[in-house]
């Protein structure tokens, strides 16, 4: 039996960019053992809600996240508006449905750059945040932030988007599509990039779901879960159909995410084509009393506010369940028999956001 | 088969000049929603104190008596709801960006707001007391 | 497509919560989360599942001193919960498959969401 050895994986490491340190044990080069460990970022920011009121909290909501900051106030405000009976204008629906696909589409271009950049490929690294850059640029046109958009408020949206902005914002879907169509050409086709992938980090549809995982990564081994299904925001009107892969490898998870880009556009260019006229916002009164668990689909999963009024205007608790925290068991499965130099790889391939995690 | 599947994009990348701009000799980018830093008009500013009750992060502090207005610029995260809330326009959303600093910077306006005299209604003993 | 998502809240005692689980995992229910409250001196653990979008909650309500016991026989993922639940309000979790005893989240202060094992406010972000 060969000799057992245990390597520390992060919290520090190339392929990170934020902290997860895993112990490795490794059985000559190949993995036996992994064990997760979080915790060095840990803020605070679900203690902070009984401090801020309940409207301000919306904010905080906001800065979980870097990237899927849009969603996380959405679900926010989906859950305080569900637990004090708001109904919220058709076309704010539209515009958040809008901003999350946005979202959506520079996450997973994001993540795309950063797992090129993972297994070896920096030239399609710089090809993929190339094209997350025009996104970017059309959330900061719309909303004035470009990661942080700062627009969603409990009862509606704070900006709208002119009909102006729109007709520009469609007109561009084409080119751009073409243009990630090109590039998903490259992570579905390419042989280096298949070679480097398939057979990879396999997690099998029954252990998927038993293990609580989320996301693409349960979807990529065939457990066709989205919560975007229930119809929320606007994704009801939209004819919304989950993007499911069945190998279960990282090559699966990439696909699922490559084609999410397409799903995500074609999502947009139909809220564009529907958008309905009308206010943006109506008046928020009281105070939420009451308990809700809202449910949003982000980038990375399925997120879980848990929030809980008390009849004042700061809420007695919110409990923040992230994806990533939910992805981390499939992670700690998929990992015993890779080699040590695919574990960048497999870890990156669930798109770990630790910061999130951890709140 | 596909092994040359980025050549196409390599090719038109080589001609096709950089994606980037030199920052900072181009100035970044911004459109006219950019959030980048909250400005004070305390020539506007009537004390109402909206502004420092809105701001979730306790940014900005108001001093009625001494009519002084602050603002933290390290904890102010320019999310723009003092500049919808405020009453008169002092505070306005500028797209530029601040410069950055070593030390936390506390920038203070002394307000210079001066209650225009009321058209004389009554000319009774109450505005000779105010 | 839209599905109507049910939630429904349902109190378990702590001696049946092994028990219900299993039952709840015989149906073929995904773990979702398991998340903590504190009620000011007594705790609430809403233990999460999924089906088909179908939301299902058990609800425990357990006194400062009770121990809980793991799931995470039956639902093998459910140790980040566990270990966050004893790192963060210091409930004791009594066999987890994957016990951190305490580093799962590392904070300077321990049990910083508990108001009775912390004692008064934590909260230096006012």
């Amino acid at each position: 039996m060969p000799e057992r050895i245990v390597v520390p994986f992060g919290p520090q490491h190339p392929v990170l960019p934020e902290p997860i340190h895993l112990d490795l044990v490794l059985e000559d080069e190949t993995v036996v053992e992994a064990i997760p460990s979080i915790g060095y970022i840990h803020r605070g920011l679900e203690r902070l809600i009984e401090k801020r009121e309940f409207t301000e909290y919306v904010y905080v909501a906001e800065r979980i996240c870097g990237i899927c900051s849009f969603m996380h106030a959405l679900c926010y405000c989906q859950g305080i508006e569900e637990i004090m009976k708001i109904e919220v204008p058709d076309r704010a629906k539209y515009l958040r449905t809008i901003w999350s696909e946005c979202s959506r589409l520079h996450s997973h271009l994001l993540w795309l750059g950063l797992f090129a950049d993972g297994m070896g490929f920096e030239n399609l690294f710089m090809r993929s945040w190339q094209l997350r850059e025009s996104v970017l640029d059309v959330l900061e046109d719309t909303t004035g932030g470009r990661v942080i958009q700062g627009t969603c408020k409990v009862g509606g949206v704070r900006r709208d988007i002119g009909a102006e902005k729109l007709d520009e914002m469609h007109r561009a879907l084409d080119p751009f599509e073409e243009q990630c169509r090109e590039l998903g050409d490259i992570f579905l086709n390419d042989d280096t990039v298949k070679y480097r992938l398939q057979g990879l980090g396999v997690i099998s549809k029954d252990e998927a779901y038993a293990l609580g995982a989320v996301g693409p990564t349960a979807r990529a081994s065939g457990v066709a879960m989205d919560h975007r299904e229930t119809g929320y925001a606007a994704y009801g009107d939209l004819g919304f159909k989950p993007v499911v892969e069945t190998a279960g490898d990282c090559y699966a998870r990439c696909a699922v995410r490559v084609k999410e880009i397409y799903a995500s556009i074609n999502l947009i260019r139909q809220a564009i084509d529907q958008m309905p006229e009308g206010p943006l916002d109506v008046k928020v009164k009281g105070t939420p009393d009451g308990e809700y668990f809202s449910r949003v689909e982000q980038p990375r999963g399925e997120v879980i506010h848990y929030l809980k009024g008390n009849g004042s205007k700061h809420l007695s608790r919110a409990r923040i369940r992230t994806p990533t925290l939910a992805n981390i068991p499939p992670l700690v499965k998929m990992l015993p028999g890779a080699q040590l130099a695919d574990v960048p790889v497999v870890v990156l391939s669930i798109d770990p956001c630790i910061s999130c995690t951890e709140r | 088969m596909g092994i040359f599947q980025m050549t196409k994009t390599v090719l038109r990348n080589l001609f096709g000049g950089p994606a980037t701009r030199q920052y900072p000799a181009v100035p970044a980018r911004t459109s006219s929603l950019t959030r980048g830093h909250v400005a004070f008009e305390p020539s506007t500013c009537r004390s109402c104190g909206i502004c420092s009750r809105r701001c979730p992060c306790e940014a900005i502090h108001l001093d009625k008596e001494a009519k002084v207005w602050e603002i933290n610029r390290m904890r102010c995260i320019a999310c723009g709801d003092c500049v919808e809330g405020c009453p008169f326009g002092s505070i306005t959303m500028e797209q530029t960006y601040l410069p950055p600093v070593v030390e936390h910077v506390v920038e203070r306006y002394t307000i210079t707001y001066v209650k225009p005299e009321k058209p004389a209604k009554k000319p009774a003993e109450e505005s000779t007391g105010a | 497509m839209t599905v109507r998502e049910e939630q429904t809240i349902i109190d378990v005692a702590l001696e049946n919560l092994t028990r219900e689980v299993e039952r709840v995992h015989a149906d073929g229910y995904r773990l979702v989360q398991i998340g903590c409250t504190d009620l000011g001196g007594s705790y609430e653990v809403n233990y999460s599942f999924d089906k088909g979008y179908q939301f299902k909650n058990l609800r425990l309500t357990i006194g400062p001193e009770a121990e809980v016991p793991s799931i995470s026989g039956i639902y093998w993922g459910a140790f980040v919960y566990e270990n966050e639940m004893h790192d963060l309000f210091g409930i004791p979790v009594t066999g987890i498959n994957i016990d951190f005893k305490g580093t799962f989240i590392k904070t300077v202060e321990k049990y910083p969401f508990s108001v009775t094992r912390k004692g008064g406010d934590s909260c230096r972000n006012a």
